[in-house]
């Protein structure tokens, strides 16, 4: 049995390396591929800096508070900010060069001054928007919020804006219909405020008086395999890439069987004194060899470039990689044994490699799935493949944390050919 | 007794019965001619001696033991040539009698001397290192061949083997035949073309519509539906007047 075996296996190798268009497809395209949604899914650029979100101001009012918006947005870590005008800034939205234009029109800083302690009319910041990008705009939303609310109260409580608010606003709240309780409730507190703005030593010990802003800090710690270890987009884009690619390998892989029946060299593999089992064993044997090719170029080329390390039990990802390379390999007999055609073959099988791969998170980490979706993924095996790759890569869990993909692929792998062996067509009429 | 025997084979697809109860024996040393129109049943009848398929009744007995199963032991002695060039074009000659003969467990120098053998006898011996691809119809035939023997089996299968070659490689093709029946081996030769029967069949079997309408030598066909007067014809019109002229697709 050994003797046949080898001589298919080798035959397989020497016909996979033989067509430059399969290694290309199966080497270097995923290299490529992987690379640019590595570059992508990063999070932050090599030096560590955080893409920002571009943003355009177009300040209408150019009052203490406007300007105090645009400087705090300017001065924002995560947004780029420009100053410009409203026709520029719409121009630059609509040709996606920009995420939101926040035009701030004349008399917002007046307004919101009032509406501060009044409830009086709030007015409107107008917000231009690129629709593809809604997920920028909330992000933007929150960010000004903080910038506005510094801004406003801190010319209200420091700025000449506040001190005029107050001498117009003392006597109109005297005169107003409220109850005597509230009126002195209510003037207790501007009549403090007023004082405050009389203190010599304020503006000496500060400078400047300092708005309301959001009462604590944010203290980021990316978790990933150690404090040390900064998260690697690459692990997971060349893990998801090398797994897409080598299903398609070993879909091809399966179409080159069913081309081999169509040319009738099944009858001479069949006339030959050789078990069922031998033909799938060599044909699942070169399928997983070339498949483990692919991972060690993928990986190898990741790790050499991009810094990819495995933080984690590194018997734990040669086992997943094993384990994957088993389940991509019964892949390619199912793709044998229920294809009809070779060429009804490869159009189903491209659209089922896709449809897993998307599911499976291999282009875009499940997480970002609707909770439903993420846990009908579970029956999906690149879904196991990818988690397993990211536990043993980026995150730096131990070789444990391997076992469950590992018992799940092994899973599929034996489901898919045992189901290949069932249905494959032996007669070769 | 005969080397192969086939007896009473019958295999049936659907409504559709293929082949019924057909026999026939291989000698030692023997070409047996299986003739029949398009749909007679020759490819399954020869499927089922190669142990393609299984009949649904019937057997296949080697040196009187019956074939049970793919690892019958009994299939090292027999060998296919396919009615399809049954070769892998991106290897080369070599690579592809290497490929071959490890099937049948050859290795080493035995898979070697096999191998160098087969390539001389369809003189394909200079090509040995380069591509199928890069072959003509008529040596991807001849290499068709050597596949098929490389094992030295004791009796060969041919479905058609000339298909489609011109005529030198057919006479080279011809002459490997002769060769082989000399060194004792038994064949069974399906074609469409009488001539090729007519040059190289002992025995000439004929098979329509799944069923078994002659089996005789050539002198013993031709005598048999000749003219009354007595005389000869030729073994195109013996074909026709068995299985008739209505057209086959």
């Amino acid at each position: 049995m050994l003797t046949p075996v080898i001589a298919m296996v080798r035959k397989d190798l020497l016909l996979f390396f033989s067509d430059r268009r399969s290694v290309i497809v199966s080497f270097v395209v995923p290299i490529a591929i992987a690379s640019f949604f590595g570059s992508i899914f990063s999070g932050a650029s090599r030096n560590g800096e955080r893409a920002r979100v571009a943003v355009m101001v177009v300040d209408r009012d150019e009052s203490a508070i406007s300007r105090g918006i645009a400087s705090g947005a300017q001065a924002d870590t995560n947004l780029a900010v420009t100053l410009t005008n409203a026709d520029v800034a719409r121009d630059s939205v609509r040709r996606g060069k920009t995420s939101v234009g926040v035009i701030i029109p004349k008399g917002f800083g007046e307004a919101s001054g009032a509406a501060l302690f009044s409830n009086g009319e709030k007015p409107e910041l107008e917000m231009l928007y690129d629709p593809s990008r809604a997920m920028e705009l909330a992000m933007v939303r929150g960010i000004l919020t903080q910038h506005v609310m510094e801004s406003v109260t801190r010319e209200m409580f420091g700025g000449a804006q506040g001190r005029a608010y107050l001498e117009k606003a003392i006597p109109q709240i005297e005169a107003s219909g409220m109850s005597q309780e509230q009126k002195q409730l209510l003037l207790q507190v501007l009549r403090s405020v007023g004082r405050f703005y009389d203190q010599p030593a304020r503006s000496q010990a500060s400078g400047r008086v300092g708005g309301l802003t959001v009462p604590y800090t944010v203290r980021e710690e990316p978790v990933t395999a150690g404090a040390d270890v900064a998260y690697n987009g690459y692990a997971h884009s060349f893990a998801g890439m090398g797994i897409q690619f080598l299903l398609f390998a070993m879909a091809n892989l399966g179409v080159e069987m069913l081309l081999e029946r169509q040319r009738g060299l099944w009858k001479r593999l069949r006339s030959a004194p050789v078990s069922r089992l031998t033909l799938l064993l060599g044909k699942g044997i070169s399928g997983a060899i070339i498949s483990l090719l692919v991972f060690g170029v993928s990986f190898g080329f990741a790790m050499a470039v991009f810094g990819v390390r495995i933080e984690g039990g590194l018997a734990g990802f040669v086992g997943i990689a094993i384990a994957c390379s088993l389940m991509a390999s019964a892949f390619g007999l199912l793709v044998a044994a229920l294809g009809n055609t070779p060429a009804t073959a490869r159009g189903v099988t491209s659209l089922g490699v896709l449809v897993m791969v998307m599911l499976g998170g291999a282009w875009v980490p499940a997480f970002v799935f609707p909770a439903w979706l993420q846990q009908l993924t579970l029956v999906v095996p690149v879904r196991w493949a990818v988690d397993g790759f990211d536990a043993m890569t980026w995150r730096g869990i131990g070789s444990q944390g391997a076992v469950v993909p590992i018992v799940v692929l092994i899973g599929f792998a034996a489901l898919f050919a045992g189901v290949a062996a069932v249905r494959f067509r032996w007669e070769e009429a | 007794m005969a080397i192969l025997e086939a007896k009473q084979l019958r295999k049936s697809f659907g409504q559709l019965v293929a082949v019924n109860e057909v026999s026939l024996a291989l000698d030692a040393g023997k070409l047996v001619g299986l003739l029949g129109p398009n749909g007679a049943g020759k490819t399954t009848t020869v499927s089922m001696i190669a142990g393609l398929v299984t009949p649904d009744r019937g057997e296949v007995l080697v040196d009187g033991r019956r074939l049970t199963g793919d690892t019958d032991p009994g299939k090292r002695r027999i060998g296919l040539v396919p009615q399809d060039v049954a070769l892998y074009e991106e290897l080369t000659a070599r690579e592809n009698l290497r490929f071959f003969g490890a099937l049948y467990n050859l290795s080493g120098a035995v898979l070697e001397s096999a191998t160098a053998a087969a390539l001389a006898l369809v003189g394909l011996t200079e090509r040995a290192r380069d591509a199928v691809q890069t072959f003509s119809g008529g040596m991807k035939r001849r290499l068709n061949l050597a596949a098929g023997i490389l094992h030295d089996p004791d009796v060969l299968l041919l479905d058609e083997p000339t298909v489609g070659v011109d005529p030198q490689s057919r006479n080279a093709i011809f002459d490997n035949l002769e060769l082989l029946k000399q060194r004792g081996k038994a064949l069974l030769y399906t074609t469409h073309y009488m001539e090729e029967a007519e040059r190289l069949a002992d025995r000439i079997v004929v098979i329509d519509h799944g069923n078994v309408v002659a089996d005789d030598t050539l002198d013993g066909l031709q005598m048999r539906l000749g003219p009354a007067g007595g005389g000869r014809v030729n073994l195109e019109t013996v074909f026709l007047t068995l299985t008739g002229r209505s057209l086959r697709d």
